[in-house]
């Protein structure tokens, strides 16, 4: 049985429907992303797991039990919030240690964990710091250590990584994802951020006005898109006489379709092409591996494997 | 140019000391001048007034009350002021703007009106609470409100209370707002975000708001003349006393510039303290 189980849950505002039936169910130790465009409902079905926002309908079961009879303060959830949340009145240390307050830990017990937490998320040196003293990373993981310290059974991100600047959040994705790993806490994720969700998740749940279009591991979801609109968010894509090609499995060649190369721009590790065909605008990207490219306005031949 | 900006503020500058430098100036002077019943005020240097205000244990008792007066009214204040404005903060759309137009409308009726409101509610015998509370029974003589210290009390709280929630509800506005959501996934109670959350936070607020009550509240004239009369002075009305009924200028104005001094260094300490103490948490 699964650990977590969303059960056709929605949430309508007034007449707007903000999730719509969604059902999700994610195994003990998972990664988990939900993954759609802003306004695609998937703060409002974190704010229901949290306990925040009170669904229209569904259920949420945690290990077959009902989490929606339980108070929001007593589900032993941790989570981080887009904008941290952080407490400013509070030290790195004092942030952390809240939630052990909370749960009535006994002192020495507390101070060990919030080093061990601390310590995790390399911010060792930094306890005794205000929020207002640390960079936007920094933050960024003490609220991750604020939500771990207390052991949750669930760790819930909503788009913890959004403020960060595009190598930060990089680096940070990284370390989160070993965090994960290393503490096997179960995890799901808010983002809208393609590259971020197949990055971190075992498993992605594309979501589209509040419903769930593909649920699957990442490489599936891109390889094999169920519908035209996750094949879109998922990446670029090419439309060629029906059938969906995504520009990186397209080569140059002495035989195929007919085109003029119509721009190209150097991207550092690849090569993007906008190539005029018969079929239309097709885009390219090749790997930039040193050797001479087609120019602008040069004639190709573009080559792909048929999808499978 | 460099001295442009010198330049242009110049008028604003001319304006400023013309209105506030000035008069400041001559009351100060004032207070050194010397006064007689029937030869009038005197332009001569010394120190008369200041050894009497000083020396007359009247004077003391009179500030001590206008202070203390002060200080009950900024505790009232910020007791009932900061929970109105941490609800009104928690109230959804319609009722939000409904509540808050019924707390800062006050602002907009004379505090002339207001305080007389009290006045018919609890002035002696015919005051309607205490008719009505006689009638049933509950009290056997009136409720001592006007001419007491308390009733001044309550007036002030009364007639100041918008200005500590606006100062409170604009600390509230800069707080996130999923800051309590976070404590509580953490596992805190209502009460728990309360005080180690949302009051923390706020009190900057809370005492900012607390300076500008205090302020109103002790160098406020119309709500201690209606309620205090001439039987229970403060400093703003005992001034006002001295310049037009005693007509004992240079006295009034010595009560002015004490009040205005002391006004002046309470402020100053005050925010510099709750800078300090919060330059590193809000910076
Ligand atoms: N409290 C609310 N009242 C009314 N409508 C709401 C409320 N909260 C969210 N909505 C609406 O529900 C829809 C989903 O909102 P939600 O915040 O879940 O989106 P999201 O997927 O998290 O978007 P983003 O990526 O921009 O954060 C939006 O259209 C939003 O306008
Ligand atoms: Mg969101």
């Amino acid at each position: 049985m699964a650990f977590l189980v969303l059960e056709n849950l929605s949430k309508t505002f007034g007449t707007h429907k903000a999730v719509d039936g969604l059902s999700v169910s994610v195994e003990k130790g998972e990664f988990v992303a939900l993954l759609g465009p802003s306004g695609c409902g998937k703060t409002t079905t974190l704010q229901m797991i949290a306990g925040f926002v009170e669904p229209t309908s569904g259920a949420i079961r945690l290990e077959g039990r009902d989490l929606l009879a339980v108070k929001p303060a007593e589900r032993g959830l941790g989570i981080v919030f887009q904008s941290y949340a952080l407490f400013p009145h509070m030290t790195v240390a004092e942030n952390v240690v809240f939630g052990l307050e909370m749960q009535g830990v006994a002192a020495a017990e507390r101070t060990k964990r919030v080093a061990e937490t601390l310590e995790l998320v390399g911010l060792a040196a930094f306890a005794a710091r205000f929020p207002r003293q640390m960079s936007g990373g920094q933050q960024q993981r003490v609220a991750l250590a604020r939500a771990l310290v207390i052991r949750p059974q669930i760790l819930l991100l909503d788009e913890p990584l959004s403020n960060l600047d595009a190598k930060l959040r990089e680096e940070m994705q990284i370390e989160l994802r070993q965090i994960q790993r290393t503490v096997g806490t179960t995890t799901i994720l808010v983002t809208h951020d393609q590259a971020e969700a197949m990055a971190l998740s075992d498993r992605i749940v594309v979501m589209n006005q509040g419903r769930a279009e593909q649920i699957g591991p990442p490489h599936e979801a891109y390889e094999r898109p169920a519908t035209p609109f996750v094949a879109n968010f998922l990446g670029k894509t090419n439309l060629v006489n029906g059938a969906t090609v995504r520009p990186e499995k397209i080569s140059f060649g002495v035989s195929g379709l007919a085109g003029k190369v119509r721009t190209r721009i150097f991207q550092g590790n690849h090569w993007l092409y906008q190539v005029d065909t018969a079929a239309g605008l097709v885009t390219v990207i090749r790997q930039n591996t040193g050797e001479a490219m087609p120019a602008e306005g040069a004639d190709v031949h573009l080559a792909w494997q048929a999808a499978s | 140019m460099k001295s442009t900006p010198y330049l242009l503020s110049l008028p604003a500058l001319l304006l400023f000391a013309v209105v506030v430098v000035v008069p400041l100036v001559m009351t100060v002077a004032l207070s050194f001048h010397d006064w007689g019943q029937y030869k009038g005020i005197e332009p001569v240097f010394i120190l008369k007034n200041w050894r009497e205000v000083f020396t007359d244990s009247y004077y003391g008792e009179m500030f001590a009350r206008t202070f203390r007066i002060a200080f009950f009214v900024t505790l009232l204040a910020a007791l009932f002021g900061a929970p109105e404005a941490y609800i009104l903060n928690r109230m959804k759309s319609p009722w939000r703007g409904v509540f808050l137009l019924v707390i800062l409308g006050p602002l907009l009726i004379s505090v002339v009106a207001r305080t007389l409101g009290w006045a018919l509610l609890f002035g002696g015998n015919s005051g309607l609470v205490n008719k009505a509370l006689m009638s049933t029974g509950l009290i056997s003589s009136p409720l001592p409100f006007m001419f007491t210290e308390a009733g001044m009390v309550v007036a002030l709280a009364h007639v100041l209370m918008p200005y500590m929630v606006l100062a409170v509800w604009a600390a509230l506005q800069r707080l996130d707002p999923q800051i309590e959501n976070a404590a509580v996934a953490l596992g805190a109670g209502p009460f728990t975000v309360v005080r180690r959350i949302v009051l923390p936070q706020v009190m900057p607020g809370i005492l900012s708001g607390s300076i500008i009550v205090f302020v109103l509240a002790a160098s406020a004239f119309a709500t201690p003349a209606i309620i205090g009369g001439r039987r229970l002075k403060v400093a703003s009305t005992l001034a006002y006393d001295e310049f037009l009924n005693t007509l004992n200028w240079p006295l009034g104005a010595v009560i002015a510039v004490l009040l205005l001094v002391a006004l002046v260094l309470i402020v100053v300490s005050a925010s510099r303290l709750v800078e300090r103490r919060y330059a590193q948490v809000f910076g």
